[in-house]
């Protein structure tokens, strides 16, 4: 446990399978988790797209890794934002969006869904109040 | 000489869509595959334009693509043809030449 807790936040802009980022930010995400830092994950322009619900990639023959997003919480990330103004100009909204649970295996805690659609301004007060950004 | 335009990028991260929609002419096909895909669904800041044309020229999406990045056949514009690989050959082979707008 590091004595000194900073906040990490770690950008998508890239939408999965037609490059790389998508999957490379999610492994740096989850090896970033074992440092005990105050994590959240921020999904803005087309990396909105990396969070879409339904993804089957079997007949283009690549892994999928949807699947992994929703195991984010037992890594205890528990901020993940989207950018309504990003969702919107894709014709997208939350219903289109995978569910990410969270729960504190100490308290008990339980929060069903963790990824919070929010504004533009939020997601530059976000961003100001992060000590380390991660841009994918 | 036909052409089969192909554009693989986001049209909202390139403008290789606006590039290729600009250059096509009336006889050509377009192929959106990879992440041009998401240019064939409905709802989007550049619906329109696609809208606009499918007015003058026929566009293909390719259904594994689209199927890969979670959105099926009812989310995209109507007037969109959806193919499938053997679907992709038979158009390079239809045309003349492929135009790759990287």
């Amino acid at each position: 446990m590091s004595e000194i807790v900073k906040k990490f936040m770690y950008v998508n802009r890239k939408a999965p399978y037609g490059t790389i980022y998508a999957w490379e930010a999610l492994e740096v995400v989850l090896v970033g988790a074992a440092f005990d830092q105050d994590v959240s994950v921020m999904f803005i322009d087309d990396g909105v797209y990396q969070l879409t619900k339904g993804q089957d990639t079997k007949a283009v023959g690549m892994k999928n890794f949807s699947p992994t997003y929703r195991t984010l919480g037992d890594y205890e990330v528990k901020k993940i934002y989207v950018d309504e103004a990003s969702l919107a100009a894709r014709g997208l909204t939350q219903d289109d969006l995978i569910e990410v649970a969270w729960e504190d295996m100490e308290t008990e805690e339980e929060v069903d869904n963790i990824v919070e659609v929010i504004a533009s301004e939020r997601v530059s007060a976000l961003m100001n109040e992060s000590d380390v950004i991660f841009s994918f | 000489m036909s052409i089969l335009h192909t554009v693989n990028k986001s049209p909202f991260e390139r403008n290789s869509l606006e590039s290729c929609l600009k250059f096509a002419t009336a006889d050509a096909a377009v192929l959106l595959f990879e992440d041009g895909i998401y240019a064939a669904l409905t709802g989007t800041s550049v619906e329109a334009q696609v809208t606009a044309a499918l007015g003058k020229l026929k566009i293909h999406v390719l259904g594994p693509d689209l199927k890969a990045r979670g959105f099926s056949e009812d989310r995209i514009i109507a007037g969109i043809n959806v193919v499938d690989y053997a679907g992709f050959v038979d158009l390079t082979t239809a045309n003349d030449t492929v135009q790759a707008w990287l």
